[in-house]
């Protein structure tokens, strides 16, 4: 059957079809929609605290016997990188598939970086679709390797590819039987330590040639013979792009990037007078071709900045590297009238603090007429980066230093920094702020441990923040309305800022989308 | 071979993409081939949003190169010099001042009413399909409206 539809929404798709046990995931812009289209089709899907998290539980699952599915950003990825390198050397009998949404041009992130690098650094076999229709088809092939080696696969998709929609056919009539769970002891297979891991490196990397040798019969390799005087070597989005700037060059187009078909790229350069590659991003593919001693030319160094598009393509293939001309800039997101942030950032701007920030909507609070984050670096942050503040400043600056930290973003990363903070206690102890809006706003409202909703909306025991932070022993912790009480939250931060506790100050008061989608649901 | 291709732009909250949602299913009931593509992330209201449907035969790249609209239509007219340098020399500008804003019942549905004026550049796609598309696009209780406001936009100038 027929469908147009977008590529977070065909991985969804082929994963159900693929009778996918669970889909874990922590939301990251592009990846946010894929686990609530699987819980749609009927698949089941959660949201964990963290990408670690999340990446854990789908091991486990695939150790039992599942098939599983993680989801994330490509940021998300260096928070699992852990869990990913190790299971790449053991690998699970049921079948893992992670998916790493990349963001090249940084159209919603905090950097560009190219995750088809872990695929290479961890020894894991990779897909990088170029549409819906291979985001269907190389997730059916990815469970299918996965079975064969045992291996976890990388599942590379960028913006486009997750946010455009085409028309794709969904190929399996009926799902995959479901697998049934069952776990048989194999230590040497499972448990890695040193004397296994040794063992499980080994085999890891000769089923790395194995598959290089799969990747050489051309089921996931698309070529184009046309001009014998230009060829251009592609993946992913790009070469959508070269088809429309370059109709008269051969292609040759890669779907399984990682461990590459090196004998079919060689034959392809041998036969072109000149042979470019086109990607997105680091230069990849022309660093492994390089060390594999294929002649080829790479892009420019401009064109490994943000995203290609068929005009900046005609360029590369001309070979005029100038940057582009900026355009008029659009107008900015800003933080929604009557967002419970605003208050709270315009008491913290008027008491001129130095702000310690961290990632979510609140980040906004950077842009006038707030002013109000100073650093912002990555999830979690926060915290441990302004108690770095307080330890270098000088007593009375240090005084001024705040953390402000999201309520999804807290329990993503932050609850270290709380542990930290109490442990190694700066002099003039410290102060952070959890914005508590009810919801993980940036990404598109999705639930979180703290909401008491899971993802498909089914009620949840909501995670207490303020028995968490009591817990791990900070000396104070108040709840207060920053919206309906901005005089008494000035006050209570003045008080805290003084004295040399650790405090945590709560600023709860729910999201204004997060109330639109709760009156939704009350509806239903 | 013929393509076509229509960018919409506006604020978001304005409901761009749910215009572009429903042009493009129309296009795909129609069998043509159609690529959809715009960048959205963050839920907060207000920013910049554009969204870029493209149709015929064969379709490669989802993106519309610049100057190469065929239809630009902008939901808000601070965003008319922001997308303007997509359409191509020729090609269609449509704006606010183009629907009859005095005949427009609710401020929200003002995407159908533009969605009905980009309608009638686009002859190859009957006017039922749209309707269809509409009514299946919004809850019960909006469908006359959006209809109603669609139509006025088609039958705009
Ligand atoms: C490691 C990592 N994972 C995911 C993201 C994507 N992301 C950015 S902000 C955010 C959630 C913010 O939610 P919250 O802390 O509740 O703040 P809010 O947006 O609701 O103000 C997410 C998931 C990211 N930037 N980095
Ligand atoms: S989505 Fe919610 S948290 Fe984000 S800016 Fe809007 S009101 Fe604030």
């Amino acid at each position: 059957m027929k469908f147009f539809a977008s590529g977070n929404e065909a991985v969804a798709m082929a994963a159900f079809d693929c009778g996918v046990n669970l889909g874990c995931g922590y939301p990251g812009t592009p990846s946010s929609e894929i686990l609530d289209e699987l819980s749609k089709l009927g698949g089941a899907a959660e949201w964990a605290p963290n990408e670690k998290c999340a990446m854990e539980v789908a091991i486990g699952c695939a150790y039992a016997g599942g098939r599983a599915l993680v989801t994330m950003k490509h940021v998300g990825l260096n928070v699992a990188a852990d869990p990913f390198f190790t299971i790449a050397y053991s690998g699970t009998p049921g079948g893992l598939v992670v998916i790493s949404a990349d963001d090249p041009g940084m159209a919603s992130s905090q950097n560009e970086q190219d995750n088809r690098r872990y695929a290479i650094a961890a020894g894991v076999p990779m897909f990088e679709p170029a549409d819906s229709q291979e985001c269907y088809d190389f997730m059916c092939a990815a469970f299918e390797l996965a079975d064969k080696f045992r291996s976890p696969v990388l599942f590379r998709m960028t913006t486009r590819v997750c946010h455009s929609k085409c028309v794709l056919e969904r190929r399996k009539a009926t799902p995959d039987a479901k697998k049934s769970g069952s776990f048989t002891k194999d230590p040497k297979s499972n448990v890695m330590v040193p004397a296994f891991a040794k063992l499980a490196h080994r085999r890891m990397r000769a089923d790395l040639k194995t598959m290089a040798q799969i990747n050489e019969e051309g089921k996931y390799t698309r070529i184009i013979e046309n001009s014998s005087e230009f060829g251009i070597i592609t993946s992913g989005i790009a070469f959508q792009h070269v088809l429309d700037a370059a109709p008269e060059a051969s292609v040759l187009k890669l779907g399984m990037t990682y461990p590459l078909p090196l004998d079919t790229i060689s034959k392809f350069a041998s036969k072109v007078k000149r042979c470019l590659i086109i990607d997105e991003g680091d230069p990849v593919l022309f660093e492994q071709l390089k060390a594999a001693g294929i002649e080829v030319e790479n892009k420019a160094e401009e064109f490994r900045f943000g995203e290609l598009n068929v005009a900046r393509v005609r360029k590369l293939i001309a070979g005029d590297d100038t940057p582009d001309a900026p355009g008029k800039p659009g107008k900015p997101p800003q933080l929604c009238v009557g967002c419970p942030h605003r208050k709270t950032f315009e008491v913290i701007r008027d008491l001129g603090c130095i702000v310690s920030g961290d990632i979510g909507c609140y980040t906004l609070g950077v842009m006038p007429p707030f002013n109000a984050i100073d650093t912002c670096v990555c999830m979690g942050a926060s915290v441990t980066v302004g108690l770095g503040m307080r330890h270098m400043l000088p007593e009375d600056e240090a005084r001024k230093v705040v953390s402000v930290i999201g309520d999804s973003t807290f329990l993503h990363t932050g609850i270290n920094g709380i542990v930290e903070m109490v442990y190694n206690r700066p002099k003039t102890g410290h102060v952070v702020i959890i914005l508590d809006n009810r919801i993980t706003g940036m990404t598109g409202c999705q639930e979180n441990p703290a909401t008491g909703y899971h993802l498909d909306l089914t009620p949840a025991y909501a995670v207490n923040f303020e028995n968490i932070v009591k817990g791990i022993g900070v000396d104070n912790c108040d709840v207060i309305d920053t919206t309906a009480e901005p005089e008494k939250f000035a006050e209570l931060l003045k008080t805290r800022l003084q004295s040399n506790d650790c405090s945590v100050i709560i600023a709860r008061r729910p999201c204004i989308l997060a109330l639109a989608k709760r009156s939704k649901m009350e509806k239903k | 071979m013929q393509i076509t291709n229509i960018v919409v732009s506006g604020l978001g909250g304005q409901g761009v993409l749910k215009i572009t949602d429903i042009l493009a299913e129309v296009i795909f009931n129609q069998n043509f081939d159609v690529k959809k593509s715009e960048v959205h992330g963050m839920s907060q209201r207000g920013g910049s949003v554009s969204s870029e449907v493209r149709f015929g035969e064969k379709i490669y790249s989802p993106m519309v190169p610049a100057g190469e609209a065929d239809i630009l239509a902008v939901l808000d007219v601070t965003q008319t010099e922001v997308a303007l340098p997509v359409l191509k020399a020729g090609g269609i500008l449509i704006t606010p001042d183009d629907v009859p804003l005095d005949q427009l019942k609710n401020p929200k549905a003002l995407n159908t009413m533009i969605l009905g004026a980009i309608s009638a550049n686009l002859p190859q796609l009957p006017e039922e399909a749209f309707v269809t598309a509409i009514e299946n696009a919004f809850p019960e209780k909006l469908r006359a409206l959006n209809v109603e406001m669609f139509k006025i936009g088609r039958n705009a100038r």
